[in-house]
């Protein structure tokens, strides 16, 4: 039987990635990034202009580890637009470099502007 | 413990034999590396696949004892 803990993180992770466009699962907060990868990605969001919820998997370790199994991605942040894992900071900074960043929230239907 | 420059190779290169791969340390305390990874095998794959696979290779070490891998997957 799944440590229930893990089983209410996954339904919490699920509500969140259901009832947002966008969400970032992050270390910190968007005003407070306590991690310079979270920082970049948060950077990177705003400078396209896009509303997101974000999620500070320090607030507790049952977060931290769920993100990680739920997406089966080792690290911390993570990006999720219309429930699909995008990516983590890497990945999010080579799309917006070529563009494919702003062309997915283009094609998801999600307004972008480019301060 | 921090993972080596030549570990962290070697581990890339059992998982991805035809590899290519680049590292620089960051911050010279073995846990902040930056990795360019050039392989065949990543033709056809999302970019998501193709950094799973180099985490993989890592077998649990990435986000534990290394704590940042800029990385960079390119297919030739």
């Amino acid at each position: 039987m799944e440590d229930n803990s893990m089983v209410d993180v996954s339904e919490n992770i699920k509500n969140e990635i259901k009832s947002n466009d966008v969400v970032l699962f992050m270390k910190g907060t968007p005003v407070f990034p306590m991690c310079g990868f979270s920082a970049a990605v948060v950077q990177v969001l705003s400078d396209l202009g896009i509303k997101f919820s974000s999620v500070n998997v320090l607030d507790s370790d049952e977060m931290r580890e769920g993100i990680k199994k739920f997406s089966n991605w080792p690290t911390i942040p993570q990006l999720y637009v219309k429930e699909e894992f995008i990516g983590g900071c890497d990945i999010v900074k080579e799309m917006h470099e070529t563009g494919e960043l702003m062309e997915l929230f283009n094609s998801r239907g999600i307004d972008v502007k480019p301060s | 413990m921090p993972l080596s420059k030549e570990d962290l190779e070697k581990y890339i290169k059992e998982r991805i034999p035809d590899s290519t791969v680049i590292i620089e340390d960051l911050r010279g305390d073995g846990d902040h590396y930056s990795a360019t990874v050039i392989s065949k095998s990543f033709e056809g794959k999302t970019k998501i696949e193709q950094h799973k696979m180099v985490y993989d290779s890592l077998n649990g070490k990435m986000g534990n004892e290394l704590h940042a891998l800029m990385l960079k997957t390119k297919t030739e």
